[in-house]
């Protein structure tokens, strides 16, 4: 059973009580929540999603609400709940979707150790991962998103879980979260983008999330192994440039993009040491995506 | 089993090898569980010891595997932390004792294995607490900023220098001159836990507390803090404490006497009484009988019984029951009740009050 095939209505009476189990690659999330922009925003961004059983395994639970108290009165705001407490301060009400976005990550980067996770967009041709770490501001979710519209398989726009035993990526297959211009530079790269409504005012300036493509929802089951690291960066109005890196460096911005290196420590570096010695790496900079997209496929279909 | 997704975790942590016979919905309630309670990490250490972790449900394996890999990572960010501590205290010349986790974990305690670890916390004798503050400081840790309620509370009426925090390292310790806040009720002598201290095998700079006395500390630690929220994580605490010098016969004889010395026979008597009745620690009845007697009678008991039951479960919606949040809220009251005289406590809890406005928690990223 999938999100689209509840009945209307039944998404946000599930969202309200029990909650909705929902499967984003092998990580199963209860979220309940009794705001219309949430189930709204599930509806649209998580329709081909599989929906588990109450009698199985859910990862967390948490819960997207107006904060009680007094408050309440004057100003309308939402929180994020994780297994009952309150990690976050409350954001404007509008910010619900976002903000369940945005907790999600955090339950799997402070909770999923059994990962090394590295701040990077995770794309797959043929079983083969191509790994795009880079701080926010660098263009990574545009071209993120313009590669998943472009034949490639998304497993995430932010969260690249590598297995430290086999050094496979793990896929999450969520919305692609768009900022600011790359919204319209998405809406205008293809039809085929699906987005959600934008919210304005966020901590990241206008934000807007992109459905993940129906394959690759499909196949979020499936890992894939590193082949690719690339560091991209948007400079305006700059040719579409891919420059190889030397695997010294690339191990050494790999580690600057690592969420919970301290947790893994010597597992770390040696997982991201084995991670560059079978990947080719580059640095790539572009301004342009109908320029970006070849480079990719040609990288692709060279190897 | 009964199949009862509250206890879970006292389930699992009376006898691991209970979760092996669960299935997915009761694996679900004792991760998420046991997360809050603080107490994955140590499940997670224990359960891997057992010859069936691999037969685990891959699910719940994989947090175990997160929860082990965090505890281990802690284990080695604390002994990391306690060699700048040797650094910095080099030149002077003062007795230094480390407290809970890190001397768990320096003397190679059980009490230490899988355990979450937040600051370092360390007991040096008052007439030396600026020399230490003035080291400390030399080697990058630093009060943050305090407003001048905060520096005056810490500073007058508690047991402890405001949290110091490195500066680049950004870990913290915490400086104690005694266990209780110089306002509380009790007045354990620290003087006499310092001198009782012992020599670590293998340590040359830090001592730890004598057995009798760490068993003290950690009950009056649990048993007068505001916020229960890891209340089941230090209850396991004193459970492998106990298990674990319970052995030695020296220990229970003189236990209950020194909680009377130092005026922590009700403290002890709490421990004694819960341990046993939520984890079933082995402890000679004639100790917690002599226990309760030297805490004396307290028509109370039921009272502080049924608080206790609940707020010493996992901070968790799926272990509360519906009083479990007035429950926590009393103990809360009662804890600074403890702490402080009425007219400074309803000063502190107004000030504290008035604050709460400005907002907690972080900003979501």
């Amino acid at each position: 059973m999938i999100v689209a095939d509840l009945a209307p209505g039944e998404l946000a009476r599930a969202l309200a009580c029990p909650g909705l189990r929902l499967r984003t690659g092998r990580i199963v999330t209860a979220i309940r929540s009794p705001i219309p922009a949430v189930a709204e925003g599930i509806g649209i961004h998580y329709a081909e999603h599989p929906l588990e059983p109450v009698d199985g395994f859910a990862d967390f639970h948490v819960h997207v609400m107006p904060p009680q108290g007094l408050r309440r009165l004057f100003r309308r705001q939402v929180l994020f709940h994780f297994e009952g407490a309150a990690p976050f301060r409350p954001l404007p009400f509008e910010q619900a979707f976002p903000m369940l976005e945005w907790g999600l990550n955090w339950c799997i980067s402070a909770n999923c150790h059994q990962y090394l996770i590295l701040h990077a967009a995770v794309l797959e041709r043929r079983g083969r991962a191509l790994v795009l770490p880079a701080p926010p501001g660098s263009g990574k979710s545009t071209l993120c998103a313009a590669l998943a519209l472009s034949g490639w398989r998304l497993l995430s726009d932010e969260l690249a879980l590598v297995d430290p035993a086999s050094l496979e990526v793990h896929a999450v297959a969520r919305p692609v979260s768009l900022k600011n211009a790359s919204i319209d530079v998405i809406r205008g790269f293809s039809n085929d983008a699906k987005l959600g409504p934008l919210v304005h005012n966020t901590n990241k300036g206008t934000v807007a999330h992109m459905k993940p493509p129906a394959g690759s929802v499909r196949e979020a089951q499936l890992p894939a192994m590193p082949a690719w690291v690339v560091f991209p960066r948007y400079a305006a109005g700059s040719d579409a440039r891919l420059a190889p890196l030397a695997k010294a460096q690339a191990f050494m911005q790999l580690i600057d993009n690592a969420f919970n290196y301290d947790v893994h420590g010597r597992r770390a570096f040696e997982t991201l040491a084995r991670v560059v010695e079978c990947s080719a790496c580059f640095e790539f900079s572009y301004s342009r995506l109908e320029e970006a997209l070849p480079v990719f496929t040609e990288l692709a279909d060279c190897a | 089993m009964t199949g009862d997704s509250r206890d879970t975790v006292i389930a699992a942590l009376r006898d691991p090898s209970a979760a092996l016979a669960y299935g997915l919905p009761l694996w679900e309630s004792l991760i998420a569980q046991a997360r809050s309670a603080g107490v994955l990490g140590r499940l997670a250490t224990r359960l891997q010891k057992t010859d069936a972790f691999e037969s685990i449900p891959l699910a719940p394996r994989s947090h175990l595997v997160s929860a082990v890999a965090q505890a281990d990572a802690q284990r080695s960010g604390v002994k990391r932390e306690i060699e700048h501590l040797r650094l910095a205290l080099a030149e002077i010349d003062c007795d230094v004792v480390l407290l809970k986790g890190s001397a768990y974990l320096v003397a190679g305690l059980a009490a230490a294995e899988g355990r979450m670890f937040n600051d370092i916390d360390i007991l040096v004798p008052r007439s030396q607490l600026n020399q230490v503050e003035a080291a400390l400081m030399l080697h990058g840790w630093a009060t943050g900023h305090l407003d001048a309620y905060d520096q005056r509370y810490y500073r007058e009426w508690t047991h402890e220098l405001p949290p110091m925090r490195h500066v680049t390292r950004g870990t913290t310790v915490d400086v104690h001159h005694a266990i209780l806040p110089l306002t509380a009720r009790r007045r354990p002598d620290s003087r006499k836990l310092l001198s009782a201290a012992q020599v670590i095998v293998g340590e040359p700079r830090f001592r730890m507390l004598a057995p009798v006395d760490m068993v003290l500390h950690s009950a009056t630690h649990l048993f007068h803090n505001e916020e229960l929220g890891e209340g089941l994580r230090d209850l396991t605490d004193l459970d492998s404490l106990l298990r674990e010098f319970g052995t030695d016969a020296g220990f229970w004889s003189t236990l209950v006497d020194r909680g009377t010395e130092l005026d922590l026979a009700l403290p002890l008597h709490y421990a004694l009484r819960y341990t046993t009745r939520i984890l079933n620690t082995p402890v000679p009845p004639a100790v917690t009988d002599a226990a309760a007697h030297a805490a004396g009678r307290s028509s109370l008991m039921p009272v502080m019984d049924s608080l206790f039951a609940r707020a010493l479960r996992p901070d968790h919606p799926g272990s509360d029951d519906r009083f479990t949040p007035m429950a926590r809220k009393l103990l809360y009251v009662r804890a600074h009740w403890l702490r402080m005289p009425p007219l400074l406590l309803i000063r502190h809890l107004a000030t504290k009050a008035l604050r709460r406005d400005s907002g907690s928690g972080e900003v979501a990223p």
